[in-house]
């Protein structure tokens, strides 16, 4: 799977004579390498998980968040180069503002995606700019429902039903498969969420790790928070729960 | 606003282009409003009066409303500069509340804020043609100010602009006193704006009051206050003059 570009991957603007731009898949190689990043859309909203890999004892809970309010009413996940995720986060706060301030409505996830995927896409264009190390989850409830896309680095977005980005993002897009989003509702989605990352979560290549998630849901009233701090709990010990009958098998 | 301002000399000076990106005087206005601390948060009223000029035009002005969980505003003046200081203020408070941080903004920080926005636009010449009233609750600690077109600015136990500092504070200076239940506030509320209602030419007979307590805010719905014109004093008026109205 990996070939070396020799030469036609110095720059995004060169094309390799089999039709692909390596830049663009190298900054792929970045995503692929982070944190599992995992969303689901269940029938009354949307649920996000992040497994943050803590590099340092150091590390405050609760710091460097992974998981930002775009508007009111959706949320990004991150996933790849942290500084390249703020750059994303910042561009579609200000796309949803300003597409508030024009329209006097809270922007379309449909319409958020469309723009935040052009602006990764621009960053893959030109020589003078590098293309973004990060991709997106971009999950949010509109007047069409609830609503989720993913933005890779090459620009490209798509709308799903359940999403993994990172690491274990095989594992997991397997084990979302199992679930039957149609009939969950978020508090249930938020349970299965934490044991999806917990089950991925490599022990021997990774330490330790904290578990992010927020949601945007009926529950929330459409806006787009953090998970409470007594169903977190309640998700992580069921997520633990679940991992030791595992290994008891 | 000096009338020499006004005359053909003058106003050449200041640039006549320059003077359509400036506010030089406000069109739909909104009269006083009043606000007290009482017991348990703060009490604010206005009616729903929109004046252009002389006449009562606009019915159904909405003045008084909530900003973030803590906070209540009331304005008077420009009421279309009241609704961009409105769309400041929500952006502010969005903002805000994309931190998800457990941190929200208290009363005393949007009184800054609005202190801040009303003296900067006053030194560039282009005020935001409004005085306002700000209160709210946080943590237990009432807090009521208000802030002028002009950006002066200050703290009370009672509070009012326009009209209000001349008719109701008098009634407030004697009659408020500290933990007034919610029904007394209301009372002497209604008091201060009867008057108002009797004696301000631009009030209406429409009026909302809003409570911000610990717990949250809610804004009345409109009503009516009881007048009394049977004086004596009215009846019979041309009885000394035959034949004039």
């Amino acid at each position: 799977m990996s070939s070396i570009g020799t030469g036609y991957d110095l720059s995004v603007t060169t094309f390799s004579p089999d039709g692909r731009v390596f830049q663009i898949e190298y900054a792929a190689k970045a995503v692929d390498n982070s944190g599992t990043v995992v969303a689901i859309r269940c029938k009354d909203g949307i649920v996000m998980g992040v497994e943050k890999l803590i590099s340092s004892k150091m590390m405050l809970p609760g710091s460097n968040r992974r998981i930002h309010a775009v508007h009111r009413h959706s949320g990004m996940a991150v996933a790849g180069l942290a500084a390249d995720g703020r750059q994303i986060v910042a561009r579609a706060k200000s796309e949803a503002t300003n597409y508030e301030s024009t329209y006097g409505e809270p922007i379309p996830v449909k319409e958020l995606a469309e723009r935040v995927a052009s602006y990764v896409h621009l960053c893959t264009l030109y020589w003078w700019l590098r293309p973004f190390g990060s991709g997106v989850i971009l999950g949010g409830y509109d007047r069409d429902g609830p609503q989720l896309y993913m933005v890779e680095p090459s620009g490209v977005s798509y709308r799903y039903f359940g999403a993994a980005i990172g690491k274990g993002r095989q594992a997991a897009k397997t084990e979302i498969e199992k679930l039957k989003l149609s009939e969950m509702t978020c508090r249930q989605g938020v349970i299965e969420v934490a044991k999806i990352i917990y089950g991925v979560h490599d022990e021997a290549k990774d330490k330790a790790f904290e578990l992010e998630m927020s949601w945007v849901c009926d529950k929330s009233n459409r806006q787009h928070q953090k998970v409470p701090d007594d169903l977190l709990e309640e998700a992580k010990a069921a997520a633990k729960a679940a991992l030791e009958e595992m290994d008891a098998d | 606003m000096n009338v020499s301002d006004s005359t053909p000399a003058m106003n050449n000076l200041m640039g006549s282009e320059a003077d359509s990106q400036r506010t030089l005087y406000p069109y739909v206005t909104g009269t006083s409003v009043v606000g007290i601390k009482y017991k348990d948060g703060i009490l604010l009223a206005a009616d729903m009066g929109g004046s252009y000029g002389s006449t009562l035009r606009y019915k159904t002005v909405e003045r008084l409303k909530s900003v973030g969980k803590h906070s209540i505003i009331g304005a008077s003046g420009e009421i279309s500069d009241f609704q961009e200081i409105m769309r400041n203020l929500d952006d502010l408070i969005l903002y805000d509340n994309m931190w998800d941080d457990g941190n929200s903004f208290g009363p005393k920080e949007v009184h800054n804020y609005l202190t801040r926005m009303m003296y900067n636009r006053r030194n560039k010449f282009n005020p935001l043609w409004n005085s306002l009233v700000l209160g709210g609750v946080k943590n237990g600690q009432k807090y009521l100010g208000t802030v002028s077109m002009i950006g002066v600015h200050y703290e009370d136990n009672h509070v009012a602009t326009g009209f209000g500092n001349h008719l109701a504070r008098p009634l407030l200076r004697d009659e408020w006193h500290e933990n007034l239940t919610f029904e007394e506030g209301v009372k002497l509320l209604e008091k201060c704006m009867r008057v108002l209602l009797y004696r301000d030419r631009s009030a209406v007979n429409k009026l909302q009051i809003a409570k911000i307590t610990e717990e949250g805010v809610t804004i009345s719905q409109p009503y009516a206050l009881k007048t009394f014109w049977g004086f004596s004093a009215f009846k019979n008026p041309t009885a000394g003059a035959e034949g004039s109205w």
